[in-house]
């Protein structure tokens, strides 16, 4: 690790494209997934990832040096770091991956991004994800990423404070028992949840003017391979199907006609 | 890495309080007093549909001739080019050979499916019988098409080729010059509560002045509709006319799949009095796209159009088609424009012109209008370009040679063969005299005869609309899925949403103004006169009237509840509705449906 001198602080956010929330997804003829031919959208828990990475700016001012999005997504995805750019990020990064190819596990994203974050001559201090995608509700990259960089992590966070002097971040997080407060020395991960009675923050629209000069800003395109990281998928997925139709229930007069039922049903009694 | 655990009991009131927004210290939105960003560009095209793409990818191609580059906008309310595009579709390609010769040697074209066959069918409660069709009506060269797929590819070339377009910012109002003439365009305001007032995430719109402002919305356009008004653009024409298409996209059983058949209907379950008629064609890829169009002049306010299409797929010809192991996979609705050539406006104004569907060149003999949308963007954009080529003097852009374009194309002659057919429908004979006037004029004559019938009356669709007593309510069978199903599942189908805290972009508004007393009528002669009209009429079930004995707009009783996030954008209440105070607008851009297949 450098020695701490008053260094100014560079905000990794990776960001995913997935299907957007307000579409009915169905299973594809194929049974081999959902059908992808929908709107798709930034996932929403990162939407607040990118919001809060610039409300961290907007409080700290210049002690935050850059605002970075990553994904790792097929072409399409530059969209979604374009939304990002108009948000309010500096700079991004796409490292693609062909319209083919299956959408990457976590452990290659938390991987891929370990070796970005290694590239980074000035280091990232403070790494904010989503605490899950919609699409495969996995919620295991933020934990992965630290884990592979061993870095302090702070997920399902519901507040955060940078201190930069004293390179601290203090966190607030939602537990099954109410809030919890840590005190993370940075480098950091941080993943962002909703707040049960508010959000963390309310993303911010990206306005026309802002997404016309995104356009400017630089989007560097890297490849896995580029990064050393393999990420073929370590899982099979076999068969997706729907749930089972909910078929109706029956009201039945009294306790002998349930118990007829339910021996017709296969159900046998047992002595206590 | 240091930890203090506290755990703090969770207390929702409290934290609400000193966490909510205080809606108190927000200030109400005011546009006389807004300043906004404001862009210059050459061309600024509001709709990114069939018309407005092709206008604007005819723009860059004319670059070459004119030595200069032009600065190109197209703005797109849906969250994505295509989102709130909706239709059959059967599309002669006839425009776009001339935009795109070498469209077939791309490969990733959407015009994958022939039209293979053509065939007519009257529905009777049981039966379906084949009957001739008019030979407009041959499809012969065509092809099955999404539409959304279709405007979602020319979206891409517009891209390649250098326009700036952007989904997700819906055109809301004008920008004039001091002498009226106009200037450019607005985007939406985005971050309004529901109050009008400014939320933290407040934007105005911004503004892009252009030399050449095209309106390209579709059908009853919000924009189209002021410029129409204010320019009284309708001054020599007759009103326009529309039908409501509703419409969804089944994989049927491969049984039942017979790629490129073409087929459409008329009578059941419409009666005689009311226009419309049905359609099924087989697309590519073991889809069938199908519905039913009901002309919005119908009478009888008990008419649901949702629920005629309901219980249409339950005739024995539907049922077949739809049995086996098929599956819904869209629903959705729009307004079409059914006028021809007697509704076209004048065309252009001072600083522009309205091209597509904005317009109205629907062919509605052939069921089509994208071929002549197209050629309308075509034909505007060299018009523009040769606005652009000259000085930017004093005047604004005169776009006067685009009508004159129009009217000695094959545009104007397309129109003009079947202009008499759909008028034809407007006599106490209902659909019979139109059939037999249609067959003859359309078979025979070809529309070459000096009469043209004319809408001097001046009758909207809305004037249409004959009072509840004189009809008893229809008795629609409830749905039985999976072959129909109620109005809400059907509409989760179309992906459309709203973000909640906004204004209600459905205004009750009658010459401009807003206020309790006109909403409390409305409600009233609704109720009273034409039985809750919009109610059944909506296929998005935006519009309930309800029972509250408090509400202070409300009469009798009840009150109307505008559900606007529901809102799929299909204009029918802005048209239909029998007291013409619903003006619709634009919500924030991005929601509404997110069609991709229809």
């Amino acid at each position: 690790m450098r020695p701490s001198a008053v260094r100014l602080l560079n905000i990794l956010v990776p960001i995913k494209r997935a299907v957007d929330y307000a579409v009915k997804i169905r299973v594809n003829p194929e049974q081999t997934g959902i059908d992808l031919n929908v709107k798709h959208s930034m996932n929403p828990f990162d939407e607040i990832a990118v919001e809060e990475a610039v409300r961290i700016r907007e409080r700290l001012k210049d002690a935050v040096k850059s605002i970075k999005v990553v994904t790792i997504g097929p072409p399409k995805s530059a969209e979604t770091l374009r939304t990002a750019l108009a948000m309010g990020a500096d700079s991004a990064v796409h490292v693609e991956i062909p319209d083919s190819a299956p959408s990457p596990e976590p452990l290659g994203v938390a991987k891929t991004l370990k070796a970005l974050i290694e590239r980074q001559k000035e280091g990232v201090d403070i790494v904010i994800l989503g605490k899950q995608a919609i699409d495969d509700d996995a919620g295991q990259t933020g934990q992965m990423l630290a884990g592979l960089m061993g870095w302090s992590q702070a997920t399902f966070a519901s507040k955060v404070e940078v201190n930069p002097e004293q390179k601290v971040a203090n966190i607030t997080r939602e537990i099954d028992g109410g809030l919890e407060e840590l005190r993370c020395k940075l480098p950091v991960i941080i993943t962002t949840d909703l707040r049960q009675v508010q959000l963390l923050n309310e993303p911010r629209y990206a306005s026309l003017p802002n997404i016309m000069k995104a356009k400017k800003k630089p989007v560097e395109k890297l490849t896995a391979a580029e990064l050393g990281v393999d990420i073929t998928p370590r899982l099979e997925t076999i068969k997706v199907t729907e749930p089972p139709k909910r078929v109706g229930g029956g009201k039945v007069a009294n306790v002998d006609e349930l118990l007829a039922k339910l021996k017709e049903a296969g159900f046998t009694g047992k002595r206590a | 890495m240091l930890t203090r655990t506290v755990l703090r009991s969770r207390a929702p009131n409290l934290n609400r309080l000193l966490h909510s927004s205080s809606r108190i210290s927000r200030q109400l939105f005011d546009p006389s007093t807004v300043e906004r960003v404001s862009e210059d560009v050459d061309v600024c095209i509001v709709g990114a549909g069939p018309a407005g793409l092709s206008t604007a990818i005819r723009l860059k191609q004319l670059e070459h001739k004119l030595g200069k580059e032009l600065r190109v906008v197209v703005l797109e309310k849906g969250a994505e080019v295509g989102s709130h595009t909706l239709s059959g579709a059967v599309i002669e390609p006839r425009a776009l050979d001339e935009l795109l010769p070498d469209w077939a040697l791309r490969d990733d074209h959407p015009l994958t499916q022939s039209a293979t066959s053509s065939h007519m069918r009257f529905l009777t409660k049981s039966l379906s019988i084949p009957i001739p069709h008019p030979p407009q009506m041959s499809n012969q060269g065509n092809y099955i098409v999404s539409l959304s797929r279709f405007t979602a590819w020319l979206g891409n070339i517009a891209e390649e080729m250098g326009v700036e377009v952007y989904p997700g910012f819906a055109g809301a109002g004008v920008v004039y010059t001091d002498d009226g003439s106009v200037a450019g365009v607005r985007t939406n305001e985005v971050g309004l509560d529901r109050l009008g007032c400014m939320k933290e995430s407040f934007e105005p719109g911004m503004e892009f002045r252009a030399r050449v402002t095209l309106i390209a919305e579709g059908a009853h356009g919000s924009i189209a509709k002021e410029l129409i008004q204010k320019f009284d653009l309708r001054r020599n024409s007759d009103p326009q006319t529309y039908g409501i298409g509703l419409k969804e996209v089944w994989r049927v059983d491969p049984a039942q799949y017979r790629p490129g058949e073409v087929v459409h209907t008329m009578g059941w379950p419409l009666d005689f009095r009311t226009y419309g008629g049905g359609w099924v064609y087989h697309m590519a890829d073991g889809l069938v796209s199908l519905g039913l169009v009901i002309g919005l002049d119908y009478a009888n306010p008990y008419l649901s159009p949702y629920k005629e299409f309901q219980r249409m797929k339950h005739h024995p010809y539907f049922a077949e088609l739809l049995s086996g192991n098929s599956t819904r996979i869209a629903y959705g609705g729009r307004s079409l424009n059914e006028g021809g050539l007697q509704s076209v406006p004048q065309l252009h104004f001072p600083g522009g012109a309205l091209v597509g569907c904005s317009a109205g060149f629907v062919n509605v003999a052939k069921i089509k209008g994208t071929h002549n949308a197209m050629k309308s963007g075509m034909l505007a954009a060299e018009a523009a370009a040769a606005a652009l080529s000259q000085e930017p003097s004093s005047g604004p852009a005169d776009m006067s040679r685009y009508e004159t374009a129009v009217k000695n194309s094959w545009v104007w002659s397309d129109l003009n063969e079947v202009r008499n057919l759909r008028e034809s429908f407007h006599t106490p004979l209902g659909i019979w005299g139109g059939i037999m006037y249609s067959g003859v004029d359309s078979l025979l004559l070809k529309g070459r005869t000096p009469w043209t019938f004319r809408n001097r009356a001046r009758l909207t669709d809305a004037q249409h609309t004959q009072p509840a007593y004189r009809f008893l309510p229809i008795n629609y069978p409830p749905p039985q899925p999976p072959l129909s199903t109620d109005l809400l599942t059907s509409l989760t189908l179309t992906g459309t949403n709203h973000a909640e805290d906004q204004p209600v972009h459905l205004r009750v508004r009658k010459d401009g103004n807003e206020n309790t007393a006109l909403r409390k009528l409305h409600v009233q002669r609704n109720l009273s006169e034409y039985a809750g009209l919009l109610q059944r009429a909506c296929p998005a079930g935006v519009y309930e009237y309800v029972e509250d004995e408090t509400a202070a707009d409300g009469w009798n009783g009840h009150k109307l509840v505008i559900n606007s996030q529901n809102c799929i954008h299909c204009k029918l209440c802005d048209i239909k509705v029998p007291t013409q105070d619903i003006t619709w607008t634009v919500p924030e851009g991005g929601g509404g449906p997110k069609y991709t297949i229809t």
